[in-house]
């Protein structure tokens, strides 16, 4: 369409016409998407009688590093709780790309018996709803001697159904055919062609699927719950709700600690956002 | 060692009959790469899948024909929890809230996303990287953090929103108490989360339509509404139909919202925003009766298969004409 816009600048296409109202719509989008994010620092930074007021407070206060000394009052192992949930979320994201770009390759492009029924299986899989599974899952977790460790949260979730469909999309739509047969007839073996060929083209489409990896792990909230009890081992997530359930309603420390989660994830998304997006956008269903 | 393998294995003949190709298993596969490395290369996604997916949900369909609590009972009784569950209000209380919710998130969370796309479809929309990227925002943020700072701002004495309408001269709202007004509550937090990354869906979709058409319709003398109607929406079909399939599978599994909204897995003081499976963890890790949430479990499944049945009909319905 840019293209259009170029050749015929005389001539705009009238379709689409953007008026004021566009700019409003997406300016309050705007405000709308980052009020919870700037709400969370204004009441941990002004403490839980100032945003009391009514009108409350729109401005940062001054408390803001007493609370957040009270989020490690409350939990000293608030720093643990961040690296944990940083080492599970890089875990889970590197095997999820190495195990579901393979076996998205040799969806996509390998020929074998069962290949069909395979992809109709993995589909049907990403149907079932996740939480079917939970109780025996967790009874799985027990013999193996898992329960109240990082490993609960990594190993059933290095592979997903997910992922494999999604690399399956990827390597179809990127990699032309014409360059795989040229190698192989050249004489390189599957993995070889896997490996020199189709990484590298795929490699930025891996780390899109790396990083909602990592995310996804990072905001899990339930399971980790379920499984760890002991605060050297929590994730972010659940040292924040263990803040919401030892204090009576305090929000500065709620959202002191809730604040402290998400900051990693805002830094991270100020360098790979552009990159999300692209990813959302590649990977929707068109038509 | 491939060029041995290469020698060795026939080349794929372009004098072969077309009808060969049928026998293919993947019409878009490359053949002159050694098929059978397939099952080597999907069998971690296979065996891990089977361990950590499929084996506890077959398990999970075993226990819910037992009396099975985490002491260690084990009695078979047949098709008593489903029973039990049918005559249970807590179940049906589960299924209209959970009902309710969904809808009162996915209407309006389609229609922001489907408008918010027609307004970034603009081909004049300058800083459309910088909106696009906000879109997503809300979604990659944790549910727990979103909904702490939510459960402030619907508070009953201090909250932004009880604010607004009291500066309006309305009564304040209990929002966490009353179940309408829970429900709006929970709702919100949905649709703030889905409504940006659902729009860079619909944009990508939009974008995959030809330019033509639009042309064609404007100089057919189409209004700007008649051409979203007949051009745009039916272009969307798919995508609005993968859309809410999606969202209802996780619509009807909504649990983390009310979860910490309540801070129990009851859904409130009198269960007035408690879902489904809300009321399956309640009945697995509060009451432990584990044969009984897997019944639960079982039967959230049967509602989700069929609610997105009944979607994607009316989904090809009102997206209108046919192919």
């Amino acid at each position: 369409m840019k293209k259009q816009i170029l050749t015929n600048p005389n001539k705009k296409p009238k379709w689409h016409k953007l008026g004021v109202g566009g700019y409003i719509a997406l300016i309050i989008t705007t405000l709308l998407s980052i009020f919870p994010f700037y709400w969370m620092f204004i009441v941990a930074s002004n403490g839980t009688e100032e945003i009391s007021k009514v009108p409350p407070t729109l401005l940062p206060g001054p408390r803001f590093f007493t609370v957040i000394s009270h989020v490690y009052e409350a939990l000293p192992q608030f720093n643990q709780a961040l690296l944990n949930s940083f080492y599970v979320g890089t875990a889970i994201a590197l095997a999820q790309v190495f195990f579901s770009a393979i076996a998205g390759f040799a969806f996509a492009k390998l020929n074998f018996r069962g290949q069909r029924f395979m992809v109709l299986f993995v589909v049907l899989t990403m149907m079932l709803p996740s939480q079917l599974g939970i109780i025996p899952l967790f009874m799985l977790m027990g013999w193996a001697g898992l329960l109240n460790t990082l490993g609960a949260l990594i190993v059933p979730a290095l592979v997903t159904a997910f992922g494999v469909f999604w690399m399956r999309q990827v390597i179809d739509a990127q990699v032309p055919n014409e360059l795989l047969e040229a190698a192989s007839i050249d004489g390189a073996g599957v993995f070889r062609v896997y490996w020199n060929i189709v990484l590298p083209i795929i490699a930025q489409s891996s780390f899109v699927l790396g990083l909602f990896s990592f995310l996804a792990s990072w905001n899990d909230f339930l399971w980790p719950l379920l499984v760890l009890n002991s605060p050297e081992n929590f994730t972010a997530q659940v040292a924040v709700n263990q803040l919401k359930s030892s204090y009576a309603i305090d929000y500065a420390l709620n959202m002191g600690g809730a604040f402290l989660s998400t900051v990693p994830l805002l830094i991270l998304f100020i360098f790979v956002g552009r990159r999300l997006v692209r990813g959302v956008m590649d990977g929707a269903v068109k038509g | 060692m491939s060029q041995t393998a290469v020698a060795k294995r026939k080349p794929p003949s372009p004098w072969k009959p077309v009808k060969q190709d049928r026998k293919q298993s993947n019409p878009n596969a490359v053949l002159s790469l050694n098929g059978r490395w397939g099952y080597l290369f999907t069998a971690p996604f296979f065996v891990m899948f089977l361990i950590f997916g499929l084996a506890p949900i077959i398990y999970s369909v075993y226990i819910a024909f037992f009396n099975w609590d985490a002491l260690g009972t084990q009695d078979f009784i047949g098709l008593d929890n489903f029973t039990e569950l049918m005559k249970d209000d807590r179940f049906w209380n589960a299924l209209v809230n959970t009902v309710d919710i969904w809808l009162l998130s996915t209407i309006p969370m389609l229609v922001l996303s489907i408008s918010l796309a027609a307004v970034l479809h603009s081909p004049y929309l300058r800083g459309s990287t910088f909106f696009r990227t906000i879109l997503l925002v809300p979604n990659i943020t944790s549910v727990l953090a979103i909904a702490i700072v939510f459960g402030q701002l619907f508070g009953r004495d201090f909250g932004i929103v009880n604010d607004i309408i009291g500066a309006m001269g309305l009564p304040h709202v209990d929002f966490v108490q009353g179940t309408q007004s829970s429900h709006i509550a929970i709702a919100s937090m949905i649709v703030w989360r889905w409504t940006g990354y659902n729009a860079l869906i619909f944009l990508a979709a939009m974008l995959a339509i030809p330019g033509e058409l639009y042309e064609s319709a404007s100089l057919d003398g189409a209004s700007k509404w008649q051409q979203f109607r007949f051009v745009t929406l039916p272009g969307l079909r798919n995508t609005i139909t993968f859309v809410l399939i999606v969202g209802t599978i996780g619509g009807l599994q909504v649990f983390a919202e009310p979860l910490i909204l309540g801070g129990s897995y009851n859904g409130g003081d009198s269960g007035q925003f408690s879902t489904l499976t809300l009321f399956l963890f309640d009945q697995a890790f509060v009451a432990y009766k584990w044969g009984y949430a897997a019944a639960i479990g079982i039967m959230i499944t049967f509602i989700v298969a069929a609610v997105s049945i009944v979607n994607f009909f009316i989904t090809r319905r009102l997206t209108g004409e046919k192919k």
